[in-house]
Order: C-alpha cells, then sequence, then structure tokens
C-alpha cells in the first residue's frame, strides 16, 4: 500500500503547521535570543521595542505564572532566561505583536547587557571541569584489567564525531487558541504530544486536561521535534493565556538553526584487545557526551551509546563508561539512532585502528567477531542474532569478492582517482531504553455507515506511521483501506503518549490498534454468529464479506455493522499496548531492554578525486532484516533515506561552533545536506526475510533508525581510498570526513596533527 | 500596481513591488502549497513557475519564490502547485511521485513536482539526467532522493513519446499541465497591452533589484516597499551579443541566459557543464552576471571566472560613464570602487580564439549548490609549446575574488611543462591571503588553490605528466 498521503503530498494540499488557517485575532510571538554563550544578564530593555508599531506585550521570565522550566529528564532549562545565560540562542523575551513582521521588527529593539562568563564548548573540558548532567554511567562485561594478559594484540585511540543538524524542511512552531474556561488547544509541530503539553501546563500552571495538543503531520522530525518542539508552544501558550488570544509563531530557518540543539557530538578514548586470531577480547572506551546547556534527552541519548558500544560485535570482556557533559551550546538532542551511531563509529574506529596497525583488512576483524544467538551483550540481553545470516548473504549476493578485486584493479590502473570499500555491519535495539514509555493506546470507532477511524499517539511525520495503522485495521477487519482514516494526533483523545521516536511508533501504536480492531471484531462476529446460528469461531470476515465456515453469505461488511449498531453492540474500542518481556535495571545496568534487534549489513564503494579531495558514492549495497516487511515500500523508503542522511552525518554535514559558542553553520547555505547529486549512484537493498517470531507488529521490523548507521560506511571508504592513494596517511577518525579533511589527508599536510589525534592515550577507566 | 496571472486567475495588487512572491501566494493568496523552508533560495520547497512571452514564445522557467520580487512577475504568468493540480485526481508528474514512493513527510514533495513540470515544459531532451537536473535545487530530507529518480525515470519514459511535438502542448494533451495552459499565451499578450504604465512610480535614486537572488536572501526586510528599480525584465539589460572578437553583454543577464546563448556555447564549449557547479537551476534562472560582481562575495562563481577573462565594464551613473576593468572594481572586502548611484551598464570581454583554452574549477562541501571553498578559473592562450597570454583568478582566498595577476605575469612567455606549474603555485601562495572560516581553515585553502591549479594544466593539457603535477608540494 503506498503512503496514505501521497495524493495529498504530490498535490500541495497536505496541512502543515503553518497551513492551519488563522482565526480573527491572531497575534504573532517571535523570541529573542541570547547573541552571549555564557554570562549574567544585568539588564534588559525592552522600551523602545515596546513602543514599536503593532507590538502588543513583550513577555520575560516574570510573566510566567507556572514554573519558568520546561527540562524533561532533568529540571534544568529555564523558559526564558532569567538572571543568566547558558547558550547562544537561549531565549530571553518574546514579543508578540499583531504582525509577524512587526514582532520581529522589534527584536531588532530590544537591548540586553550579559556580563560574560568562560564559555566551554569542548566536552572533555567540561568533564575535567566536573560539569555533568548526570552522574555517570559504566556498562561492565567480564573483566577488561585481566583480560588484557590474554590479549596478543592491544590499541588505544581516540575517536571524534561532530554534531548533526535536523534539517527538517518544515522548521519548528507552534500556534496556541484560548478555549473557553481558561483552556487552550495548541497545534503544535511536535514528536511528543505529551510532552509539549506537559510543557505547556507546567508554564502557564494549568492541569493536563485544559491543554490539547493536537498534531497534524510534520515536514520532518528525526528526533529534532521530540523534546524541542516544546518551547515555542509553551511560548505561545503563556502568551495565549494570558492575552486571551490565539498566538503564533513559526521559527525562521535560522532562528531554528541558532536556537534548538542537535545530534550530540562525542569524543571517546578506545581500547581494544585482541588474540592470535583476530578475536576481540577486550573493549573499554569513555564517551565524552556533548550535552550542551541543559539536559534535554541527553541522558537517554547516552544511554542508548552504552547500550550499542560494541555494534553487532561479541566483546566477553567490556567497559564503557560515559560522561554526559554540560557546555554552553544550545541543549542537544534526540536525533535518528539517539546515540547508538555516536556508540558504533567508536568501535568501528578501534577495529579499523587494529586492523592498520596488524596490516591486515578490517573485514578479517569484523567477520570473527559478529555475534550469534545467545551471546551477551554488555548489557545482559541474549542475542537473537542475524548477523552472520546478513554477512554472508551479502558475500554471496553481492559477489563481494569480485567488487573488492574491482576495486583494486582500479586502483592499480588509475592515478587521480582511487576507490575505497568498507563493510558496515549493524545490530540496534528496538525499545524505548526507559522501559516505562514501552506503552501506547489506540482509540478505534466504526461507524454505522461502516467507516472507520483511528486514532493513536502516533505522530506521521513521513515515516510512514498512519499508512501502517490503515494496513492494521484493514487486515483485521478484511475492509478496503478508502473506509479507514487515521485522525490527527490529539491529546483529548488519546492521553499521555509516548513520543513518535525510538522506530518503536508503528509497534506501540500498531499493536494498539490490532488490539482495538481485534476486539471491536470479536463483537462484530458475536453479531454475525447469532444471525447465521454459528459459533464465533466459524465467522470470518474475508474481502468486506461475512464468511460462515468458509462460505460467503449475502451479509457484507456494511450490513454487518448496521445488524450490530441495531442490537447497541459497541463499536467503540480503547485499547492499551504495554511491550511485554522489558525491563532495565539501572542499579546493576543489565536487564533485557530491547523487545528484539534489528541487524544488516552494507558495503559502500567511494570513488575519490585525489587531486581535488573531493567523493562521489558509487553504490552501497545492503542486506537488511525486516522480519517480515509489512509495506515494502515504505520501508525501502526509510532505509534509503537513513542511510543518506548517515552519510550526509559522516561527510559533508559539518556544525561549526566558534570558540564563544556562536553557531557559525547557521544557514542552508553554509550547512550542507545532501542534494540530487550526493547520493550514491546505486542503492541495492535486499530483504532478510526471517521467519523468527518477534515482539514487531506483524512480525515487521522497526526500520526507522538503524539504515542511518549504515551511513558509517561512508565515512571508512573514503578513509579506504585515501590510503590506497597515500598508504602513509594518517586520517583521524574524526566525522565527518569533509573535502577538507580529506585533502588534508590525502597530502599528508596534518601528518603530525593527525599522529597526535591517533595516539592521544588519555586514561581509558573511570 | 503588480498585475499578472497567478494559476488560472488573473489579478492586480497594490502590496509593495519588493513584496516577495511567497509570501504573496501564501498568506495574501492562501495558496499554502508553496511551502517555506529556508527564504534563502536552498532549499527549493517554494519553488514556482514563472511563463513569460520571450520573442512572442511562452517560456517557463523555475524560481525560488522566496528571492522573487513581485515587481519580476508583473505581467506574467505564475505558476504555484495548485496551478498543476488537476481538478480532481493525479497528473502524470505527481503519479509518478506517489507511485514511486517519492514523498515521504511530504513538505519538499510540492517544489519538486514544480520543478518536474518544468523540465516537462522546457523542451530539455527527455533524460533521466535532464530530469534530475531540473531538481537540483530541491532538498528533500527524508527520502534519500533514490525514490524520486525513480519517478524521474518514470516521467522521462512518458516524455519520449513527444518527439516534435510542442512540449507545452504536449504537456496538455497528456494532462501533466491543465487545459488552461493551452491559453495562456493569448492571454499573456492581452495582459501585456494592459499592463503598460502600471507601476508605481519610482525615484531617480530607487534602489537597483536585478534577479533578487543575493539582495532578499540578505536584506528581504528591508525591500518591502515600492522605490525599486527592477532591472530583471528590461530585455535591453539581458542582451548577448558579439561585436567582433567582443562579447557584450547587459548587465541583468542570468546565469541561465549565459548557458543557453548561442555566442558563449561556441565560444566556451565546457560551460554549460561547468556551469552545473555554481548554484542551482532555480537560482541561475534568476542570478544574474552583474549582480554577482557587485555582491562582491570573494568567492562569486561568476566574478572569478570573468576576472580570469579579464572583463571590463561600463559604469553609469545616469549622467555619465566611464569604463573600469572588473579587476579594479574590488577596494577591499565587500567594497567596490563604485561611486554614488553608479550601476554597471553593460559587461565586455574578448571572446577566447581557437588557441584559448578555458578551465573553471570549484571545490565545496557538497559539489552542487554550495558555496565554494576556493573556485578559480584560468584563460590561457598557447603559442606552441609557449604560453602567450594568460588569466587567472581564484575565489575564496582574499578579501576579494582574486585575479592571481602576478601568477599570470610569471607563465606568459614561459614553456609549459611540469615545473612550470609548480613555480607558478609557488607565487599564487604568496599573492593570496585566506582565512579561516565555515569553508574551511586557510591552510587547507592554500593547498587546495594549488591543487585547482594543477586542475587547470591536467584538464586543458593531457599530455602533461600528472603523476609529476601531483606530487608537486
Amino acid at each position: 500500500m503506498l503512503n496514505k498521503d501521497s495524493s495529498t503530498h504530490t498535490r500541495g494540499e497536505s496541512v502543515y503547521l503553518d497551513d492551519v488557517p488563522l482565526l480573527q485575532g491572531t497575534l504573532f510571538g517571535a523570541a529573542f535570543a541570547s547573541s552571549i554563550a555564557h554570562g549574567h544578564i544585568t539588564s534588559l530593555c525592552l522600551d523602545e521595542a515596546g513602543q514599536m508599531p503593532g507590538v502588543v506585550k513583550i513577555f520575560t521570565w516574570k510573566d510566567i505564572p507556572g514554573d519558568n522550566q520546561i527540562g524533561g529528564i532533568v529540571p534544568d532549562e529555564p523558559l526564558l532566561a532569567s538572571h543568566g545565560v547558558d547558550f547562544c540562542g537561549m531565549p530571553i523575551a518574546f514579543v508578540v505583536a499583531e504582525t509577524d513582521s512587526a514582532a520581529r521588527a522589534a527584536l531588532k529593539k530590544i537591548r540586553v547587557e550579559i556580563d560574560p562568563l568562560p564559555v566551554i564548548t569542548d566536552p572533555r573540558e567540561a568533564q575535567a571541569r566536573g560539569a555533568l548532567i548526570v552522574p555517570p554511567r559504566q556498562f561492565v562485561l567480564g573483566d577488561t584489567t585481566t583480560a588484557w594478559n590474554e590479549c596478543s594484540h592491544v590499541f588505544s585511540g581516540k575517536a571524534d564525531t561532530n554534531g548533526q543538524e535536523h534539517l527538517y524542511i518544515e522548521t519548528q512552531g507552534a500556534y496556541a487558541i484560548p478555549q473557553e474556561n481558561e483552556g487552550l488547544k495548541i497545534y503544535s509541530s511536535t514528536q511528543s504530544p505529551r510532552a509539549t503539553q506537559t510543557a505547556s501546563c507546567r508554564v502557564t500552571g494549568l492541569p493536563m486536561h485544559q491543554i490539547e495538543v493536537e498534531v497534524t503531520r510534520l515536514g520532518g522530525g528525526f528526533g529534532g521535534k521530540e523534546d524541542q518542539a516544546n518551547a515555542w508552544a509553551a511560548l505561545c501558550a503563556l502568551a495565549a493565556f494570558q492575552l486571551k488570544k490565539p498566538i503564533k509563531y513559526c521559527l525562521h530557518r535560522m532562528e531554528d538553526m541558532a536556537m534548538t540543539g542537535k545530534r550530540h557530538p562525542y569524543s571517546a578514548d578506545f581500547k581494544i584487545g585482541l588474540d592470535a586470531q583476530y578475536n576481540i577480547l577486550a573493549y573499554e572506551v569513555v564517551f565524552y557526551q556533548n550535552a550542551g546547556a541543559a539536559a534535554d534527552l541527553s541522558p537517554a541519548v547516552l544511554e542508548r551509546t552504552l547500550f550499542h558500544c560494541t555494534n553487532t560485535y561479541y566483546i566477553p570482556n567490556v567497559k564503557a563508561t560515559g560522561y554526559s557533559c554540560r557546555t554552553h551550546l544550545p541543549p542537544n538532542t534526540a536525533f535518528r539512532g539517539f546515540g547508538g551511531p555516536q556508540g558504533m563509529f567508536v568501535i568501528e574506529s578501534a577495529i579499523a585502528w587494529a586492523a592498520e596497525q596488524l596490516g591486515i583488512d578490517k573485514t578479517i576483524i569484523q567477520k570473527a567477531n559478529l555475534n550469534k544467538t545467545g551471546d551477551l551483550f554488555p548489557y545482559g540481553q541474549k542475542a537473537v542474532s542475524e548477523a552472520q545470516v546478513c554477512w554472508n548473504k551479502t558475500e554471496r549476493l553481492y559477489d563481494t569478492a569480485s567488487w573488492q578485486a574491482a576495486v583494486q584493479t582500479f586502483n592499480r590502473s588509475n592515478l587521480l582517482y582511487k576507490k575505497g570499500l568498507a563493510w558496515m555491519p549493524i545490530c540496534f535495539g528496538i525499545s524505548f531504553t526507559n522501559t516505562m514509555m514501552n506503552q501506547a493506546r489506540a482509540l478505534v470507532h466504526v461507524y454505522a455507515d461502516g467507516s472507520v477511524s483511528i486514532s493513536t499517539g502516533a505522530v506521521e511525520m513521513g515515516q510512514g506511521v498512519n499508512t501502517k495503522m490503515v494496513q492494521v485495521a484493514a487486515q483485521v477487519f478484511s475492509i478496503r483501506p478508502q473506509r479507514i482514516r487515521v485522525q490527527s494526533t490529539s491529546t483529548h483523545r488519546i492521553a499521555n503518549t509516548s513520543p513518535s521516536a525510538a522506530s518503536a511508533t508503528a509497534d506501540l501504536n500498531g499493536k494498539a490498534t490490532l488490539m482495538a480492531c481485534t476486539a471491536i471484531l470479536e463483537r462484530l462476529r458475536e453479531v454475525a454468529a447469532d444471525q447465521f446460528g454459528a459459533t464465533t469461531g466459524n465467522i470470518r470476515l474475508q474481502d468486506e464479506v461475512v464468511c460462515v465456515n468458509g462460505e460467503r453469505t449475502d451479509w457484507n461488511w456494511h450490513k454487518l455493522v448496521s445488524a450490530a449498531f441495531g442490537k447497541r453492540v459497541n463499536l467503540s474500542e480503547h485499547a492499551h499496548y504495554a511491550t511485554p518481556e522489558i525491563f532495565f535495571d539501572k542499579t546493576k545496568e543489565k536487564g533485557h531492554p530491547f523487545a528484539y534487534h534489528v541487524y544488516g549489513t552494507s558495503v559502500t564503494v567511494v570513488t575519490l578525486d585525489c587531486l581535488r579531495g573531493t567523493y562521489e558514492f558509487d553504490a552501497v549495497k545492503i542486506v537488511h532484516d525486516f522480519g517480515a516487511s509489512m509495506n515494502p515500500a515504505i520501508d525501502r523508503g526509510q532505509i534509503e533515506g537513513g542511510l543518506v542522511q548517515g552519510m550526509g552525518w559522516m561527510t559533508m554535514e559539518e556544525i561549526v561552533y566558534d570558540a564563544q559558542g556562536r553557531l557559525r553553520s547557521n544557514t542552508l547555505s553554509n550547512y550542507k545536506v545532501p542534494d540530487i547529486y550526493s547520493v550514491p549512484r546505486e542503492i541495492l537493498i535486499h530483504p532478510l526475510q526471517t521467519d523468527t517470531d518477534n515482539a514487531a507488529i506483524f512480525r515487521s521490523k522497526a526500520v526507522g533508525e538503524p539504515p542511518l548507521m549504515y551511513g558509517i560506511g561512508a565515512f571508512f571508504a573514503i578513509r579506504d581510498a585515501i590510503r590506497a592513494f597515500n598508504p602513509a596517511a594518517l586520517v583521524p577518525f574524526d566525522a565527518p570526513l569533509t573535502p577538507e579533511k580529506t585533502l588534508m589527508a590525502l597530502y599528508g599536510k596534518n601528518k603530525k596533527e593527525g599522529a597526535d589525534k591517533l595516539k592521544a592515550s588519555a586514561q581509558v577507566s573511570l | 500596481m503588480i498585475r499578472f496571472i497567478l494559476n488560472d486567475t488573473e489579478l492586480s495588487t497594490d502590496l509593495p513591488a519588493g513584496t516577495t512572491l511567497l509570501d504573496f501566494v501564501r498568506y495574501n493568496r492562501r495558496l499554502t502549497g508553496t511551502k517555506i523552508g529556508c527564504r534563502e533560495g536552498d532549499c527549493g520547497a517554494c519553488s514556482v513557475l514563472i511563463g513569460e512571452l520571450i520573442e512572442e514564445q511562452l517560456r517557463y522557467r523555475s524560481y525560488t519564490s522566496c528571492l522573487t520580487p513581485l515587481g519580476n512577475v508583473q505581467g506574467k504568468h505564475v505558476v504555484t502547485i495548485e496551478g498543476l493540480n488537476p481538478a480532481t485526481g493525479l497528473n502524470p508528474v505527481q503519479q509518478a511521485m506517489s507511485s514511486c514512493s517519492a514523498t515521504q513527510c511530504g513538505f519538499c514533495t510540492p517544489g519538486f513536482v514544480v520543478s518536474l513540470a518544468q523540465f516537462c515544459v522546457s523542451g530539455k531532451e527527455a533524460t533521466v539526467q535532464n530530469a534530475i537536473a531540473a531538481m537540483d535545487g530541491n532538498i528533500c530530507r527524508c527520502t534519500g532522493y533514490k525514490s524520486i529518480e525513480r519517478a524521474a525515470e518514470e516521467i522521462t519514459g512518458l516524455l519520449s513519446a513527444r518527439e516534435e511535438q510542442d512540449p507545452l502542448q504536449f504537456a496538455v494533451g497528456n494532462n501533466i499541465l491543465p487545459a488552461y495552459f493551452s491559453l495562456m499565451k493569448a492571454r499573456l499578450m492581452a495582459l501585456r497591452e494592459r499592463s503598460k504604465e502600471l507601476r508605481k512610480p519610482r525615484s531617480t535614486q530607487a534602489f537597483r533589484v536585478a534577479g533578487g537572488t543575493d539582495l532578499y536572501v540578505q536584506r528581504h526586510d528591508e525591500l518591502d516597499h515600492d522605490d525599486i528599480h527592477f532591472m530583471f525584465d528590461d530585455p535591453a539589460l539581458r542582451i548577448i551579443r558579439r561585436q567582433g572578437n567582443q562579447c557584450i553583454m547587459g548587465p541583468a543577464v542570468t546565469a541561465t541566459d549565459l548557458q543557453e546563448s548561442a555566442v558563449i556555447r561556441e565560444a566556451f564549449p565546457h560551460f554549460s557543464k561547468q556551469v552545473k557547479a555554481i548554484s542551482s537551476t532555480p537560482i541561475r534562472n534568476g542570478a544574474t552576471i552583474a549582480g554577482n560582481f557587485v555582491n562582491a562575495s570573494p568567492i562569486g562563481d561568476f566574478s572569478i571566472f570573468f576576472l580570469a577573462a579579464d572583463a571590463q565594464l561600463l559604469l553609469s551613473d545616469g549622467n555619465h560613464t566611464r569604463r573600469l576593468p572588473l579587476r579594479k572594481l574590488y577596494k577591499g572586502y565587500k567594497q567596490l570602487d563604485l561611486k554614488a548611484h553608479e550601476h554597471i551598464r553593460e559587461i565586455s570581454f574578448t571572446l577566447p580564439g581557437k588557441e584559448t583554452c578555458v578551465n573553471f574549477e570549484k571545490v565545496s562541501k557538497r559539489t552542487h549548490l554550495d558555496i565554494a571553498s576556493v573556485n578559480s578559473a584560468l584563460f590561457i592562450t598557447m603559442n606552441g609549446d609557449l604560453i602567450a597570454e594568460a588569466g587567472l583568478a581564484a575565489g575564496g582566498v582574499a578579501p576579494v575574488p582574486l585575479c592571481l595577476q602576478q601568477t599570470a605575469d610569471f607563465l606568459v612567455g614561459k614553456h609549459l611543462e611540469e615545473t612550470l606549474i609548480g613555480e607558478a603555485i609557488a607565487i599564487a601562495k604568496e599573492e593570496i591571503s585566506p582565512v579561516s572560516d565555515a569553508r574551511g581553515t586557510a591552510a587547507y585553502k592554500t593547498l587546495l588553490l594549488g591543487q585547482l591549479i594543477k586542475a587547470h594544466f591536467i584538464s586543458l593539457f593531457p599530455r602533461l605528466d600528472a603523476s609529476r603535477l601531483l606530487h608537486l608540494v
């Protein structure tokens, strides 16, 4: 089934936040943000701005009736700065005016004086000063201390990844409309209606039933609208609550880029030990996560880094330590992969470094250490593994040996261009690692005319979750998808939602929808059983027709529903689903946090222009563990899109903050995401169809995040090509590998610096 | 007053002529299919088609409406996604996008549909490459583009039946465009008669706007008024002609005009390919050469190209004119040798002869639709093995678009050989003063300039030993 929105999308008729028709009297908001990353506010002068034409009111922290607090996991993030600022882009005031341009004109007239304080942008520096968001975390398996003695080879090094701008094409925004009796309705571009509702409640002091958050769809989210949609909604809610007027605020791109957090940059030290057969016996890693100025989701992101620190390899002795470091950058946040990619990059770097030092191909170590069913992850869960199946299938299906040979032949016969090849196996756990969040509800109505309405807590942001909800209902009821409508996501209809995140949205909400539809179906079958004098067990619906013992009757879906309604049968159901069997004990850092894992293997080949330091990707070929895909077209789109986003993170997407904590890559003209020319010429995806039972909806494994990590292969492919040109090149494990870093590595100008970066051997222990 | 046809409706507006077309269609006409992604022409979510009569033929090009002032659509046909929609269902472009799953969140989708529609009416050969090129200004963050490529293949297949038919008629005949397009040429002709003298009077000191592709990125909030001299639609300012061995161009000539000009194509056979690395289709449709010059960006691609060509400018303040070589225009970072109210009236340069080779190089973080880290152009005239003349320029290595005069002077009169290039690079490195910024460190830009100089010679003179050049330090 095609994405159910594809008609309105291609006709430009799908409704996003900025398309919601405005009510008369709507006022427009704009946030005034700090241009200093750290300091004390000594004065704030709003007089001139307040006199500007059209300005209605300028809100500061003093105008907040509830708490000046929007922090989710940790209450450390004021909505509006009061006495100090902690990052460039931190909102200080909120102008409300009669027009959008009047509000923005007034921003320029606000005067603030800030006594600057020292700015920290480097997580290691923050850690050294004890500036941590939460206490450090440590996952331990086996005993690395004794394991080092058994290793034939031990290597250590450093690996860094930069952040990544979400660059959803629709910027953040909210539209808050007062309702009678002090209520508020907020249209928000949020992945997490509950979090947006909670933040707005906290700021206004209203209970949750007074604020409805409604979402039709997002123009992209990728994690960036999980917690970071809250501030704009809370600002609009604050103003709407006080002024009793509808308030709208859609961020301009530069505001969005400057004021919102991104994927967390990480710096890490690793130490890896192998035996003579290249089995990895021990691995120690310390992660320094650049959390930014407030917690946001950083502790949860850090946790997932630790969960994925060994990627898809079985390593018997592991010690992984994570610091969430408080710096003066905008609070970094969720981004597809949620810390997992950062963890995987380090183990892949460690393996690459070991292979280079040993003078062997990286794949020898990778392949020798793939996990198998029954192996333990460092957090105590036993693997149900497809790792070796995926790898072996990739070898066979794509004849990788010949491919590798062709690369070598090319490199021998070409001077100006070199090819590089890299394998990237992945293993990604599905579930919110915070067990409590693995719950969802669905409200299904069958109307008297046979049409069906579904409401869930899922937010549609392009991932196709609403299409999958339609498929679930269509399958259970055996009716045409055209009879089914998925409603907008509203906190009035579905309470206490979990965010659409962690790749788990279709699973959680799909299971709840399945339960609701099944309950209604059971009641309908009873009606049919009564009618035909059969038992419910003999009643089946097939292609909208009631069948008794496999025989078609003259009752169709519509007639069945009408009859049920006439008999006063309940045609609605509100179902609740909670993922079974998962748990995690943070005091021991052990448990079974994931419902299941998704596996896959990719091979990436790049062609490097050794004269100019630029590159193009020939192909990425993938074997991916879909389970049993319920929508191959949508799932393929998730893989292609995730892969390319991951490749962007590893290649051209370079976040630049200066030493004062100001974002330099602050527009689309200086922050580049992949365009149509920068994607691989060929992307092949082979579905590994597995019959193994899993906890996914219809056994169709979650697909949102895992493919992003195939993108890591881009980094190692370029690295491979650089070394084909210059075997002595020292290429730091420092992503992204931009054309700049590539050219510098090709010509070895940074040999000394590169060596320092690679060999920096900080103490690998807590 | 601005009068034009928006989709199927002729309308007029008293809004300031400097208002962006994007704000007009979205917030004045509530045509919300045109999306706002960046307001700087870098995402394509707000793409529209603009049709106009050129030599009595109706021609459609794509533009980003965020950078298009209303003043530039006077008397034209503006087409938003709503204007492409059939009454019900999907047109073949939309159908291809839908059936290939080329839409996920959908926010960028109308822009892609508009760009593909432009490809269908452009008359460009129906190849997948051309279809993809039409979308070079559209960014999608969801799909990874492969599904969009598959849609482009489907559409290209559809167009292969077109053969010699008129593209517009074919598009209407195959429901790619709604039927009202078939009357548009006549409607625009009629409108032209009624649009004369509609424009509000402007002062003699009115601010000059050409394509708007840079001004509306930097200063759109200051241009929301009527005292603007719109140069874009003045045919006299859009001419490209040959006069002896000279090429004379008006200041409002766009990058696309250059690409499509027979004079330019003949003189620079690789021009079109090299221009692909400059910006995107909708931006090239608006961006003017003179605009690139006076914008004074140290990495302006056309500034670099025409510095190497030693282009000459004719300047005018309305009363007096004077001539100035382009290389003398730049006095410092964003500082020009222009007096009050002085503007470029004409650009001229010597067309390269048979002995002259031309190469343009550009490296940026992203190969397409990006600003260069370093760019460079070389015009070199050979007399046998001897270098007779050389023009060399580079961007991103100084506060201004830089003419590498000493390097060029050094080359002239020498035998072309590998070691000479090494020496030239050493001189070039003395001429530059790059700074570290978001586009790269000074060390990188210095190294890269040397590489691009090597690339000029490796590209133009295959007889040179590339391996020796590669390892020159």
